[in-house]
């Protein structure tokens, strides 16, 4: 085993003179309250093999039955993903010896997938739209967890053996795969990204899985694959796998694409396999070579019997798939009438839900993209953490919104109750009075305070009357000094000037 | 198709994971290859107008409810695992990959 | 007192049921008789006394309290180990089952349970069901109670043997080529295969998924038809489990025995008769039809060519799902587990070592030209051409039953041979089902009557098939021939057995 580091040309120079095509297979762990084909109860974090049945943990006599949900939650991604929905089609065995899958067979689907021939059109942070063209997407059984115990750490090479826990085996699984994505050239690890992102975003509003990459949820592999040009025929494919972030797509790829350019410019031949990718440094390694790993020796599922989704069914589902994320964005885009640089500025910070919330709480757009695009920011980035994580909700902002709208505060207090509510003081109402910055609205208070600050200043009586107005602004400053701030300072001006006469 | 040869059935017995002796192989080899080429005939009639059938009674969208039913208890999961450890099976060191 | 071994399961249990005799009687006697008898016979792998005389013990206990009872309650019944049954071994006639204990029944199992019938015991089969002699059990052979130096017929030999040796009035078998009809015929007992998924095969360890049904084994028509109904019907843990509730067979069975078939067609399949046929079972064959000819009957000549490929077409199908099903006996998670004594003990390599040494020869055949049949390159022109087969067969059924209501054949060309003949042989031993193979691609259901012995004084089956769902005919017609046959005998086929023990 050869462990010299491989040459790589930088990545921008290799994407120069060569053409990426990708291919990409998602698998998502479908949020359902039971396995596939089995009874047991599927939940993050239980204690190992106590969640499984004679069934999800292969014994002998024991049969599969489909869960209807899971089903349901396929063809619900496979309508958001623009694809046909099968008419019928059936489960197939995919034959192959691995401890972690109990029956040394995985039910899944072969050349009948539960859903083909759709599309997704992915939004990268500039802007620019690339269409994925999506082959299948099918439905299958998930493996159990193997840990390696002895030898390097994670790594199967030089174990002494393997602890098996099939609490996950059984889980319902959807894979859906890419048909090859060309055209996207230097930016096709964005594109990556940006598609295996849109899924995860997808999954979540359809609420058929939690789809969290960190736990598993959504696991993608990333083949890729060089050639000189775009007219020229696809090039040899990698597939890497153990990418755990939306991060490690986008690296992978350059990786692969910098590793690659450097075999073909070098005249070699790039080797078809599997590869693994590296956390720590962004790199991929070589997977161990197998001799008989591709006959699978697929035939169809006895044990169960076709999915015939009628199409009443399929369209039922469809009439209850949620608006999805991308159409949400144009709505809300028109609806907001921000510009293209703002609506994209508040869909990288995630502000988009706060901000549709803090409008439904009454206040506007602008107002909304103001303080969570402001001040929240600025406040979230000084804590480091996600402005959904702050200690404040968007009907708290609405609220706040209302008070300065209503003028009971105005915008410079207003920053002060928003430090009281982060400071767990309560509602921005609630501080409001508790901290007493109510805006003074009684004439009364300001007239003592006016005269008061005219009396101190009364060179400033004259000059007003002789024409200049300027020295106004310092009987304004010197009374809302008078009254810590809360005066509505335009009101102060017209008594100022009533007063002054 | 050629009849069953005697590295055809070493590769076919490596693919199921089974460990044969030399003199299985051979022997295997032999009966296998009278009993394919008996078998073979069913292509005789097996033209492309028709269609295959894998189950014998047309039944389609059997499902069931997405509601949990008692998981084994572990001790009948691990009861007759030949070595267990920590809740989980233990299997000797594992090479290839998924 | 009557020996109520002697008693079928429908007289025993009209003298439980008039308190003539107890459970815990006729359970001893069978114990007895099994522990007489059984060191020559060898129908049983285990014998669970205790556990029997328990249930035995508590059905006397309900029926003196004036609970309403199964009216098989309290009958005792033998069942063949390939059924999983909770807290009792379940080798499937293997090593690498040896010792194994499911930690659940299946669900005929639980019928039984439910029911109130003692279980005395697992009885012996060709491993994985996989033979038609019993020889190849790794746990010794079953001898035939008709003449101990011969085969009792397989792969279900046990249940066959036990039942006709009276060490039980019941047994369960399975059928998947002919497993349960064709050890009927030779040992002179009835045995049904339901329609495919009218019993349910949760809990059967499977060999292959398609052709897989369990059934009755008993020495009269009406107690399969009793035992029939106990264990059929829908289960929702079988996906391929009928859905409507039997058709009414104990009625059909007590109809038939009253002897009146007008207007029945009787269809004759020419492809089941003539060569390699022995004169003596031909002889019976023809004379059964003459019987029901006498009832009323009429009988004409149908021909279902197709059926000339069934046998290749289960060698192929068979063997396929087999040797998926049987990828789970690994030595991972239970059974056997073997570590090569030379060379790196790896999960892979145990698995091989395991799997070299648990199974059998036949079972390495026929897993071997499974695997072969499935794999890549080979599946249109094996697997996928008979899988084409049985679409004709069916077809051909389908025509044959638009001219006659049901068909009938000899069970077996043969009578039972002597131990060892045809062991080395392994085609030859395949040509024991050539008769009973079609029913199983077809999921029509079979009956098999004995119907009398042979030039060599051993017995020989009358078979009978009905079209799918239509099990009742095969009671109906079973049962009418039976009547007629027993009136010229003048008593059982089975009062001619030679007396054991």
């Amino acid at each position: 085993m050869t462990t010299t580091t491989p040459a790589l040309v930088a990545y921008d120079e290799a994407v120069r003179r060569y053409d990426p095509v990708l291919g990409i297979e998602v698998h998502v762990e479908l949020g359902t309250r039971t396995k596939m084909f089995c009874a047991a109860e599927q939940s993050f974090g239980a204690e190992p093999n106590t969640q499984t049945t004679p069934v999800s943990l292969g014994l002998p006599g024991a049969l599969p039955v489909v869960n209807g949900t899971a089903v349901e939650y396929a063809i619900r991604i496979g309508l958001a993903l623009n694809c046909q929905i099968a008419e019928t089609c059936r489960f197939a065995r995919k034959n192959y010896f691995y401890p972690d899958v109990p029956k040394n067979f995985q039910t899944s689907q072969y050349d009948e997938p539960i859903a083909f021939d759709g599309w997704l059109d992915v939004e990268l942070e500039d802007g620019t739209v690339h269409r994925v063209e999506i082959e299948r997407a099918h439905m299958e059984e998930d493996a159990g967890k193997n840990t390696h115990v002895g030898g390097s750490a994670g790594r199967i090479h030089g174990a002494e053996y393997s602890l098996v826990d099939y609490n996950r085996a059984g889980v319902p699984l959807v894979e859906i795969v890419t048909r090859p994505i060309t055209g996207a050239g230097e930016r096709a690890p964005e594109v990556a990204r940006a598609y295996v992102q849109a899924l995860r975003d997808i999954f979540r509003v359809l609420g058929v899985s939690e789809a969290r990459m960190e736990r598993g949820n959504v696991r993608a592999d990333v083949n890729l694959s060089l050639r000189p040009t775009p007219e020229s025929p696809l090039g040899t494919r990698t597939e890497t796998k153990n990418v755990n972030s939306f991060r490690s797509v986008e690296r992978a790829v350059r990786y692969e694409v910098s590793r690659q350019a450097a075999l073909l410019d070098a005249g070699e031949t790039v080797i078809q396999e599997t590869r693994h990718f590296h956390e720590e440094d962004g790199s991929t390694s070589p997977g161990r070579v197998k001799s008989d790993a591709e006959d699978y020796r697929y035939f169809p599922e006895p044990d169960l019997v076709p999915v015939a989704p009628s199409r009443e069914w399929v369209e039922e589902i469809r009439a209850t798939l949620p608006e999805l994320p991308q159409a949400r964005r144009r709505r809300l885009h028109d609806e907001w009438g921000f510009a293209d640089a703002e609506m994209r500025d508040v869909v990288n910070a995630g502000a988009l839900d706060l901000i549709e919330s803090t409008v439904a709480a009454g206040a506007s757009p602008a107002a909304a993209r103001k303080w969570w695009m402001g001040e929240l920011a600025r406040r979230a980035k000084q804590e480091e953490v996600e402005l959904a994580e702050l200690a404040i909700t968007p009907a708290q902002i609405g609220e706040l919104q209302q008070l300065v709208d209503s003028g009971r505060i105005n915008d410079k207090i207003a920053r002060q109750v928003l430090d009281g509510v982060l400071a767990g003081e309560g509602g921005p109402e609630a501080v409001v009075v508790a901290r007493g910055l109510e805006v003074v609205s009684d004439d009364g208070p300001l007239l003592e305070a006016i005269d008061a600050a005219l009396a101190a200043q009364p060179d400033v009586v004259e000059k007003v009357r002789g024409g200049n107005q300027g020295p106004v602004g310092a009987i304004i400053g010197a009374v809302m000094k008078a009254t810590k701030g809360q005066a509505d300072a335009k009101r102060v001006r017209e008594l100022v000037l009533e007063r002054i006469g | 198709m050629s009849t069953i040869s005697r590295d055809e059935v070493a590769r076919v017995a490596a693919l199921a994971r089974i460990d044969l002796r030399d003199d299985e192989v051979d022997r295997l080899a032999g009966e296998l290859d009278v009993i394919v080429d008996s078998i073979a005939r069913v292509r005789e009639v097996a033209t492309p107008d028709v269609p295959a059938t894998s189950h014998p009674l047309p039944m389609t969208n059997v499902f069931r409810e997405d509601v949990p039913q008692p998981a084994l208890p572990v001790a009948d999961v691990l009861a007759a695992a030949p070595d267990a450890q920590d809740g989980r099976f233990a299997v000797p060191q594992i090479l290839g990959e998924e | 007192m009557t020996d109520l071994t002697r008693l079928s399961a429908a007289d025993l249990a009209g003298a439980l049921a008039r308190k003539e005799a107890s459970s815990v009687e006729a359970t001893r006697a069978h114990l007895d008789r099994i522990a007489a008898v059984d060191g020559d016979v060898h129908a049983f792998l285990h014998v669970n006394d205790e556990d029997a005389l328990a249930t035995a013990a508590d059905v006397d206990a309900r029926r003196a309290a004036g609970e309403e009872l199964h009216p098989l309650a309290g009958v005792p019944i033998a069942v063949k180990d390939v059924v999983v049954t909770k807290g009792m071994p379940s080798t499937a006639g293997s090593k690498i089952l040896e010792g194994w204990i499911p930690p659940y029944d299946a669900t005929l199992v639980e019928k039984l349970r439910g029911a109130g019938l003692p279980i005395l015991g697992k009885t012996n089969m060709d491993e994985f069901a996989m033979g038609s002699s019993t020889e190849h059990s790794a746990f010794g052979n079953t001898h035939n109670p008709w003449d101990l130096d011969r085969i009792p017929g397989g792969s279900g030999g046990g249940s066959a043997a036990a039942v006709a040796a009276f060490e039980a009035p019941l047994a369960i078998g399975t059928d998947t080529g002919g497993s349960i009809r064709q050890p009927g015929a030779v040992t002179g007992t009835v045995g049904v295969k339901p329609t495919y998924g009218g019993v349910s095969r949760y809990g059967l360890i499977a060999m292959a998924s398609s052709l897989d049904q369990a059934g009755p084994v008993t020495r009269t028509v009406l107690d399969s038809a009793l035992l029939h109904e106990l264990i059929g019907g829908h289960d929702p843990r079988d996906s391929t489990s009928i859905p409507e509730p039997l058709p009414p067979l104990v009625e059909a069975a007590r109809q038939g025995a009253l002897g009146d078939l007008s207007g029945l067609r009787v269809g004759v399949v020419t492809q089941l008769q003539g060569e390699g046929y022995q004169p003596g079972v031909l002889a019976r064959f023809h004379e059964s039809l003459e019987l029901l000819t006498k009832a009323g009957a009429e009988v004409v000549e149908v021909s279902c060519p197709s059926f000339d490929y069934a046998l290749a077409a289960y060698y192929l199908i068979m063997p396929a799902e087999a040797s998926s099903n049987l990828a789970k006996f690994d030595g991972m998670r239970f059974g056997l587990r073997v570590e090569p004594t030379d060379g790196p003990v790896t999960a892979e390599r145990v698995m091989a070592a395991t799997r070299g040494a648990g199974f059998g020869d036949e079972v390495k055949r026929r897993v071997v030209l499974g695997t072969y049949a499935l794999s890549a390159g080979y599946y249109d022109a094996y697997y996928g051409s008979a899988q084409k087969v049985r679409t004709l067969i069916q077809r051909d059924f389908a025509a044959a039953f638009a001219q006659a209501d049901v068909l009938v054949s000899p069970t077996a060309p043969t009578t039972a041979f002597p131990l060892g003949e045809k062991l080395d042989d392994p085609l030859a031993m395949y040509l024991n089902d050539v008769a009973t193979i079609p029913a199983n691609l077809a999921g029509v259901p079979g009956i098999s009557v004995p119907n009398g012995l042979s030039d060599d004084g051993l017995p020989v089956g009358f078979q009978i098939l009905a079209p799918a769902k239509a099990d009742d005919r095969l009671y109906r017609v079973g049962a009418a021939l039976e009547s007629a046959l027993e009136s010229t005998w003048g008593a059982p086929l089975l009062s001619r057995a030679p007396e054991l023990g």
